[in-house]
């Protein structure tokens, strides 16, 4: 709820205003019954047509008042929501699109996706409906309540005596049911999940023939959410009934004590009657504030969600240059012996953690320099923590222990932006957004037409690009399902090598292309981009054997490090995988 | 690919989404009808109990010291009875309504689900995952609140209009003609403001599903963006669609909001009517005061529900803008149907044969042109040639995810759309270049495939596919939880657990995409030797670009451009001294 009214707070003047526009339209509305009870009771028996008819054209007036400053109030307070939400969401989307590697695999991708959907919808109805019936449920209930006290305040304590047992009740159910409600959205993620998983796999699950299985644990979480869900929904639905029969119990202690008091003299018989009409309002006043009630409970388990997000603190600050550490080394890119180990993801402490071996660190005591414009090949069997180091350099993550330093400087004192635009990158299974090649390749950048499509003939690009009608205004899929896997790398590296990079980083992002190509795109890279310091990650030695250096890791370690002359004599690592993949060839 | 820009514009079928929806609800006719009787029960009740109440009083009434308690009791007991009665009744309804309302939306979200899963392959290459999502996440809750509330609104109104209404005609049928002025003129309102409103309802929808795309597409691109710096080009864009989002609902709502007030003084000038109409029989005598007191109060309760009806139709109309939308998917031509007289393929051998095939995932585009091959039962193919030359669209071939535009496909010398798809699918076993785990247990991963297999069987595959070690290094081994999308699992990684699903897959053909050029030169070695005692006695379709790997091979296809330009043996092709030799040569510069 804190979140919600945060983002109020810019537009309080607007909800207060609306609120009260809506206080006197519900203040007209109510007077309507007023002044026809007038006319019947007064106007009538003086047998005054035109009294009449002058009465009733001030019912008239009032009616379309009413609705006037009604419809007024209500498109104030759907303004107000429409403000609001997308406030939630602009903040709620800038925050996880900067989130750093170890937040995104804390909340997941499906959640994070609900959290930005779902929620901020049951938000912008909360949101609306607490300032359109926000207003009228208090004004029934006090106005009732008051009206009760001052016509007869002994009759009305027994309204004292159950409002507070009737309204004890109602949260105690409440606050058991809202957190059901986090439940069911617990168990709305998990169908999504599911639904992801058979959308992205859906050629394993026919090649498998197992879409009856699926269906199955479709079902299973299916079925888990309707209980889920009933069990909150039967939760909900106490409340109304439950105050309706305290009141009407009430009311006949009224009628009970009313005679009591009748018979005693203190009391009047009409006072009794026109309780059962104050009783009613109250009893309206109650059902309205309890609908509010439930909606709030849904936007809290919503808000509260949406919180987590915004509020998570930035977990990568910037270090001040002043305390940063520095270091004597020599080098563009110093890795002083570093060491990585994921966080204990604390939420899900079931999920295990996949990095490496497994357990402890990811990488240990990883130590080496390059020099500005020089090229470094990293190879070793999967999960040895290649991609780590990238991840580390780039400041997905920060070291676990020892420093990264670029340029002479800390990682970590970069602006997060100004490290990154030194990079182009292509990750391993990297995307390709859907919208055209072009903007595929450009990716919002100041990359002029001729970098662009120089960057795609050196990726070897060009020529299916050509090949389209509509060239590099040729749309791509969603996740390039459109291309092959090579033209999709092909694309990938064209949007590294777009902007000449200060660093190119390429994470096995030439294994769907073929050898011819992929010797022609080094050759490429050699002779137009060689002044970007160049960082090649692959299984292949044939991708990196022409490279400055290479690094050898086996286990989060290096087991060896050298050129690739060196290395075919000192690390029998090395050795062996040049002769399985040349031997077999040669 | 066009298909996701374009927005539908047609204007919405909102009677057949109705219709379908009562459908939905004709499974619970009987509760329907139960809560029917419930709510005219309620509905007596609550006319019962202020009648006692006012019984009661007037006992009461007899002024000091004269009070009859006997009669007052008696009253104050039938008034307490009706009440709690009427309670229970309308907790009753509004109980069973939910549960109806759940068991609906989980039906539903079974019949998009059952639904996905017979859409053809391609429904999935041209659609974004968010808006399909969003059809289940938002669309069906929508629909679900509206049956939950709504319904039982609408049965209590039908019943408190029909009750009030012969009981004002009753009363006065002078008056009454009032009524018949305010009812339709509500209901004209209602249906005119309804053509305004229904079409931004619609869109309404359509915006918020594409913005759960857009939203979806970026954070799994999340990594990407940081890395080119480009958060805020993509938060530019993001606004524009938030923005439109947002002005959606408000250009909905705008007009939304104007029916319940506007209902409600449509009503409220028929009780100024009523009253003044009332004064005038009253002045000619022809209706006395208490008469018109009781008038009013059925008036009221006539146009209590009336009044609602604007709210309800309100969300009416946008719970069935939402209906359609999940109507649209569950309306999307599905796989074809195998052929009434489809043959199921058993007793595999595995011969496979493909005869002047062509084909494109676009009319306008052939990518494969007039291809053919034989591949024998047994034997190993190797499908080679330049990134896009067509290779893995000849696997959306084999395995029928798409159908050809024109030759025919063979396996055992049946046509391949003469068989059932499933028998087809089941005789391949297939690891496929983009890799793919699911939330769950390593064991179940791997187990995927093969309904009940056991540990043993497990183990073997893994131990084959050389991941037991990393596995049984895990703090729970099999058991371990992998997370949604593979979380911190490797690429390389998640290629051995899809092969060791392969392995323990017993199917007599294979179909291997570049399985192997993520994983490590040492695991390759060993998986090639196990995967050499797999394909023994299968027929295998390796396409890989790695050539070490397909010397092996009793065939090799080479492609260019969707045509095989190429065949044979390994020998046989270097001494060529072709298109194969130049790709191979290209190896060592």
């Amino acid at each position: 709820m804190k979140t919600i009214f945060r983002y109020l707070k810019p537009y309080v003047g607007a909800v207060v205003f609306a609120m009260f526009v809506k206080l006197i339209g519900t203040i007209l509305e109510l007077m309507i019954p007023y002044v026809l009870e007038y006319m019947i009771d007064e106007v009538v028996p003086s047998r005054s047509m035109t009294k009449v008819l002058v009465i009733g054209t001030l019912m008239v007036l009032l009616a379309v008042g009413a609705r006037t400053v009604h419809v007024y109030a209500n498109r104030k307070a759907v303004k107000v929501a429409q403000n609001t939400i997308y406030d939630v969401r602009r903040d709620l989307f800038w925050k996880s699109l900067n989130f750093s590697g170890s937040q995104m695999d804390a909340i997941g991708l499906p959640s994070l996706t609900s959290r930005m959907t779902a929620d901020s919808y049951n938000i912008q109805n909360f949101i609306r409906a607490f300032q359109t019936m926000g207003i009228r449920a208090p004004i029934l209930l006090v106005g009732g309540i008051i009206i009760t006290l001052t016509m007869d305040a002994g009759l009305a304590s027994i309204l004292l005596v159950i409002a507070p047992v009737m309204i004890v009740l109602i949260v105690l159910i409440s606050s058991r049911g809202i957190p059901m409600f986090e439940k069911v959205q617990k168990r709305l993620d998990d169908i999504i999940r599911i639904m992801r998983e058979n959308i992205t796999g859906i050629r394993v699950v026919k090649a498998l023939s197992r879409e009856e299985y699926e269906k199955g644990r479709f079902e299973a979480a299916n079925q888990r959410m309707i209980r889920t869900d009933s069990l909150a929904g039967l939760l909900m639905a106490l409340p109304g009934p439950i105050s309706t029969l305290f009141l009407n119990c009430g009311l006949t202690l009224v009628v009970v004590i009313g005679a009591q008091r009748v018979n005693a003299g203190v009391t009047k018989p009409g006072v009794i009657l026109a309780f059962l009409t104050y009783f009613n309002m109250i009893l309206m006043g109650v059902m309205a504030l309890n609908r509010v009630f439930v909606m709030m409970s849904k936007a809290n388990a919503s808000a509260n969600r949406i919180g987590e997000v915004i509020d998570t603190p930035e977990d990568l600050t910037r270090l001040p240059e002043a305390i940063a550490p520095g270091t004597h080394r020599d080098g563009y890119i110093i890795f002083d012996h570093v060491d990585f180990e994921y966080k204990a993801a604390d939420e899900s402490a079931d999920v295990q953690d996949f990095g490496g071996s497994g357990k402890g660190l990811v990488l240990s005591d990883i130590d080496f320099s390059m020099k500005k414009g020089g090229s470094l090949g990293i190879i070793g069997a999967t999960g040895c923590g290649k991609t780590t180091v990238i991840n580390l350099l780039m400041r997905f993550y920060d070291a676990t222990a020892g420093h990264v330093y670029l340029n002479g400087r800390d990682v970590r004192t970069y602006d997060k932006d100004e490290l990154h635009r030194l990079f182009g990158v292509v990750f391993q299974n990297d995307v390709i957004f859907a919208d055209t090649i072009r903007e595929n390749i450009v990716f919002g950048r100041n990359v002029t037409e001729e970098q662009m499509k120089l960057a795609a003939e050196d990726a070897k690009a060009a020529e299916f690009i050509n090949g389209y009608e509509d060239g590099y205004d040729h749309m791509a899929a969603i996740r390039g399902a459109n291309f092959s896997g090579g033209q999709r790398q092909r694309l990938l590296i064209s949007r590294a090598l777009a902007a000449d990079p200060q660093i190119l980083i390429l994470d096995d992002s030439s294994s769907a292309l073929d050898y011819r190509t992929d010797a022609d795109l080094r050759k490429n890279i050699r002779e137009h981009h060689g002044d970007s310091t160049l960082i090649v990650i692959a299984q292949r030695a044939s991708s990196i054997m022409g490279l400055d250096d290479i690094i050898v890791l086996d286990e989060g370690k290096i087991a060896g490090h050298g050129t690739h002359e060196e290395l075919l004599k000192s690390c029998p690592i090395y050795r062996d995988i040049y002769d399985t993949q040349m031997g077999e060839a040669r | 690919m066009a298909k996701m820009g374009s927005v539908r514009e047609n204007p919405k079928d909102t009677r057949g989404a109705l219709l379908r929806m009562l459908k939905y609800l004709g499974t619970y006719k009987f509760l329907l009808a139960l809560i029917i009787l419930l709510s005219i029960g309620g509905n007596v009740l609550a006319l019962l109990g202020p009648d006692f109440a006012g019984k009661a009083i007037n006992e009461a009434a007899a002024g000091a010291g004269k009070v009859n308690f006997e009669r007052v009791y008696y009253y104050a007991k039938r008034m307490l009875l009706c009440y709690l009665l009427s309670s229970a009744v309308t907790f009753s309804i509004s109980i069973i309504m939910m549960y109806v309302s759940k068991w609906i939306a989980g039906k539903m979200r079974k019949d998009v689900f059952d639904k996905l899963m017979k859409l053809p392959v391609g429904y999935f290459d041209v659609n974004q995952a968010g808006d399909i999502i969003s059809r289940v996440s938002y669309d069906i809750d929508v629909v679900g609140t509206c049956l939950a509330t709504d319904v039982v609104q609408i049965i209590n109104s039908i019943v408190t209009v029909t009750g009030s209404f012969v009981m004002m005609v009753i009363i006065s049928p002078l008056l009454s003609v009032i009524a018949l002025i305010t009812v339709p003129l509500a209901i004209f309102y209602t249906s005119r403001m309804r053509r305004i409103t229904q079409p931004r309802f619609s869109k309404r929808s359509k915006v918020y599903g594409k913005m759960n795309g857009f939203v979806e597409e970026m954070f799994s691109g999340q990594k990407t963006i940081n890395a080119y710096a480009y958060e805020n080009g993509v938060n530019d864009r993001y606004d524009v669609i938030n923005h439109e989002a947002a002005d959606a609902y408000y250009d909905a709502e705008y007009y939304g909001v104007t029916m319940g007030p506007s209902v409600g003084a449509i009503n409220n000038i028929g009780l100024a009517l009523v009253g003044i109409l009332g004064s005038a029989l009253y002045l000619l005598e022809k209706i006395n005061l208490g008469q018109i007191s009781s008038f009013i109060l059925y008036t009221r309760k006539f146009s209590g529900p009336i009044n609602e009806i604007a709210n309800i139709v309100n969300e009416l109309y946008s719970a069935l803008a939402a209906a359609e939308r999940v109507f649209t998917l569950l309306d999307e031509p599905e796989e074809t149907a195998d052929a009434a007289d489809a043959e199921v393929l058993a007793d595999v051998r595995g011969h496979v044969e493909m005869k002047n095939v062509s084909f494109g995932y676009v009319p306008e585009k052939t990518i494969l042109h007039d291809l053919s091959l034989d591949a024998h039962a047994g034997k190993l193919v190797a499908i080679v040639g330049p990134t896009g030359a067509g290779k893995t669209t000849i696997i959306n071939l084999l395995m029928r995810f798409y159908d050809v535009n024109s030759g025919e496909i063979f396996v055992d010398e049946k046509e391949t759309r003469c068989l059932t798809r499933r028998s087809l699918r089941d005789a391949y076993a297939m690891v496929l270049q983009d890799t793919w785990v699911f939330e769950g247990t390593i064991f179940e991963n791997i187990a995927y495939g093969k309904e009940n297999a056991t540990m043993e069987e497990v183990v073997r595959a893994a131990k084959a596919a050389h991941i037991h070690k990393f596995i049984t290094c895990l703090p729970q081994g099999y058991r371990t939880v992998i997370s949604a999308d593979g979380g911190n699992i490797s690429k390389g990684q998640k290629q051995l657990l899809t092969i060791a699903r392969a392995m323990l897959y017993d199917a007599k053909m294979l179909i291997l995409d570049e399985a192997t050029s993520n994983v490590d030169t040492e695991t390759e070695r060993q998986i090639q030797k196990a995967m050499r005692e797999l394909m023994a006695g299968k027929t295998c379709f390796v396409i890989a670009h790695r050539l070490s790997t397909i010397k092996n091979a009793n065939h090799i296809l080479v492609l260019n451009q969707g045509d095989v330009v190429e065949s044979g043996k390994h020998e046989e092709l270097m001494a060529k001294k072709g298109f194969y030799y130049d790709l191979y040569a290209a190896q060592f510069e």
